[in-house]
């Protein structure tokens, strides 16, 4: 759905030395199973993707919610069966993209480039169950000519839950009018989000109703994308 | 004494008829609540003040994180040593002269209170905030054996007033605008109109101090029960359960199994993490411990005091390793008031004693997962309402957890299909690459096709175009 993620990733972690890798075998953690409930489901995908990433030094995903499948689902979700402490394994090297920056590699300057007014939108999953507040807020106050401002529903998520946004439309949109509406009303020219999920839900409906501001990822503003 | 208003049944029209139809009826109440966006705008603005002051008062701890431990620790130390402790409080509260009646399920639970009122000969009842009472339909039971009953909580009287059960289990009547209280008391007291919040409460007030004094019994309900010291300790902000406790003859309160703290000491992490997560306070105003009814040489309280000790399946959900932390909870409403669900659905729409986040767990268990799952299924799993728990209860994950079991124990035929697929696809690269690329190639038609899956997104919400190529091919030329 949205490449320039992955390509913008790669680039940053490229200019600051690292190899990266994409493992085309590489396919989805398997989320909307294990949120619908079909665990035996899941667990098939998850042990896919544990094999895809067997050896790799880290794992960095453009994304809180796959981030936090891996890290803090897949082994729950492999307890007690033979793949469990591949699972463990896998989640100590796994890292969402702003938290690898800061946390890992200590780096909060990037040297970026964005001369917009932005608000950072924190995605539940990043928020919640990865625990991740300050290093995507450290690495934008980093950003040359970017102004951070904060939206009066910080800690409200967007309506998107996956699967969530189909079956319970009416609360998902009412959900991405309070939070969208917060968003749009910092009156930022992009909101930066480290989850494409949420990006989808909030472009969708700011774009249905007519709002200015779009989402940008992390990851972009960082290559020092400038749409 | 006459009822204040004709409740009869007032759950009848906020349950669906056949508890079958509890999904339909979410959907249907949820889709028109969503439609009005002042209603939403007002509860939002409600729980705005909370805030605030919550972050207030958690300031003043210490560490609020800690005592979030040592709360969750006093509760998960009785829940799971109940077969000890139950049989303790019960000893201790027959010394001091209380009696105790167990009940299995809601209609025991009844039976024994209706049974409690005619042994009383009563009259007229008052009632001070108690969800166990309605959780068991207490009201509605009372009412048709001909008996009387007030509610003296100012909350819980306005939604007698006005025929509802509560909007939130905490505040009941959060959705009533003042000018609405105002007219319902000019309607059934004969009051003339105020704006002021004082006048108001001490027009309920003025009304319910004479039936403090003909009542026969009063009802109440319990936050914990003292297992060392055999006590009752309830916590309210307005004095009326003291007196619906202490004046009339006989005092019945009602509560699960569940509440029980093994120390007096427990209360004084619990008494201030109820107050400040639930209602932003410092201290609840009034914190009371019930000791028995009169005592010899005393001048004052009721000469009976009974307990009412609902299970109505808490044991079962005590039997479920996974979930037995939702028996920690204190009900101190604090995960409706950071939920985004229940802020956009409001407290009816879940058709349930306890709204919000905690419902949503526990309905399943006390009414049936196959009935009730769809409340698990109705959240982003955002995970605000665990953060927000004093006592830790792990709610969203909870919700999960239901989700897994409705899907193990009733999957939809459909809906596991889907799922089949969908892990055919993704464990195989080249099938998932492909399937990429139809939708890629195919992403236009949908949007204007718009097939009954996507019918209700594209409804409020567009896609984005899609990407003229796949990351794969864009890496590969890359590289």
């Amino acid at each position: 759905m949205a490449p320039r993620v992955g390509l913008a990733v790669a680039s940053v972690l490229e200019r600051l030395g690292h190899t990266c890798e994409f493992r085309s075998a590489q396919t989805c953690c398997g989320q909307p199973s294990f949120n619908a409930g079909y665990w035996d489901e899941a667990r098939a995908v998850a042990r896919h993707a544990i094999g895809v990433f067997a050896g790799a030094e880290a794992v960095v995903g453009p994304s809180g919610s796959c981030v936090a499948m891996m890290r803090v689902f897949y082994p729950q979700l492999l307890t007690g069966t033979p793949h469990e402490q591949a699972a463990l394994d896998l989640a100590a090297r796994t890292f969402e993209f702003g938290e690898f920056l800061v946390e890992k590699l200590g780096v909060t300057d990037v040297g970026a480039r964005f001369p917009h007014r932005v608000t950072y939108h924190d995605g539940c999953h990043g928020l919640r169950e990865l625990r991740i507040k300050n290093a995507p807020r450290e690495l934008l106050r980093h950003v040359r000519d970017l102004e951070l401002v904060e939206c009066d529903e910080p800690e409200s998520c967007c309506g998107f839950g996956g699967l969530f946004s189909v079956k319970y439309p009416m609360i998902s949109t009412a959900m991405a009018e309070v939070k969208g509406g917060s968003l749009a009303r910092t009156e930022c020219d992009y909101i930066v989000s480290s989850d494409p999920s949420c990006q989808l839900q909030l472009d969708g409906w700011l774009s249905r109703s007519g709002k200015k501001p779009r989402t940008i990822h992390l990851a972009e503003v960082l290559a020092g994308a400038d749409a | 004494m006459t009822p204040a208003t004709s409740t009869a049944a007032p759950h009848g029209t906020f349950e669906a008829a056949d508890p079958h139809d509890a999904k339909k009826k979410f959907l249907h109440d949820a889709a028109e609540h969503v439609r009005d966006e002042g209603h939403r705008a007002f509860v939002r603005k409600a729980l705005g003040g909370y805030y605030a002051s919550r972050d207030t008062q958690k300031a003043r701890y210490r560490d609020w994180e800690h005592a979030r431990d040592a709360a969750s620790l006093a509760k998960w130390s009785a829940v799971n040593r109940l077969d000890e402790l139950l049989p303790k409080f019960v000893a201790n509260f027959e010394r001091n002269g209380g009696r105790v009646h167990w009940a299995r399920n809601a209609e025991e639970a009844r039976d024994i209170v209706l049974g409690l009122l005619r042994a009383a000969k009563a009259k007229a009842v008052i009632k001070s905030k108690c969800m166990t009472s309605e959780e068991i339909h207490l009201n509605a039971a009372m009412e048709k054996d001909g008996y009387g009953v007030v509610e003296s909580d100012l909350g819980e009287f306005i939604q007698q007033l006005r025929g509802e059960p509560p909007y939130h289990f905490v505040f009941p009547c959060m959705h009533v605008r003042r000018d609405e209280i105002s007219d319902l008391f000019g309607k059934h007291l004969g009051t003339p109109p105020t704006d002021s919040p004082e006048e108001l409460t001490m027009i309920a007030r003025r009304h319910m101090r004479r039936l403090y004094v003909d009542a026969d019994v009063g009802i109440t309900g319990a936050n914990f029960l003292v297992a060392e010291t055999g006590q009752i300790s309830i916590t309210e902000n307005e004095g009326n359960a003291r007196l619906t406790a202490a004046l009339p003859r006989v005092h019945i309160a009602i509560s699960g199994i569940e509440k029980v703290v093994e120390h007096l000491d427990d209360l004084a992490v619990l008494l201030p993490m109820l107050a400040t997560a639930g209602a932003g306070q410092p201290m609840t105003c009034y914190n009371t411990l019930y000791a028995g009814p009169r005592q010899p040489g005393e001048c004052d309280g009721p000469a009976e005091m009974h307990l009412v000790l609902l299970d109505n399946s808490r044991t079962a959900l005590l039997a479920d390793p996974e979930q037995r932390d939702a028996l920690h909870c204190i009900r101190c409403g604090a995960c409706l008031n950071v939920c985004p669900i229940f802020k956009n659905v409001g407290g009816f729409t879940y058709g349930t004693t306890y709204q919000g986040p905690i419902g949503s767990v526990i309905t399943p268990h006390l009414r049936g997962l196959a009935d009730w799952n769809h409340l698990s299924g109705a959240s982003s799993l955002c995970g605000a309402c665990t953060d927000a728990c004093p006592v830790r209860i792990d709610i969203h994950h909870h919700l999960l957890h239901n989700r897994r079991n409705a899907a193990k124990s009733a999957p939809s035929r459909l809906e596991r299909l889907g799922h089949k697929v969908f892990v055919m696809v993704a464990s195989r690269p080249w099938l998932f690459a492909l399937g990429g690329a139809v939708f890629r190639k195919t992403l236009w038609l949908v949007k204007k096709l718009r097939p009954p899956l996507l019918r209700d997104w594209l409804a409020t919400r567009d896609l984005p175009p899609a990407p003229a190529a796949s990351f794969r091919s864009q890496w590969r030329r890359r590289s």
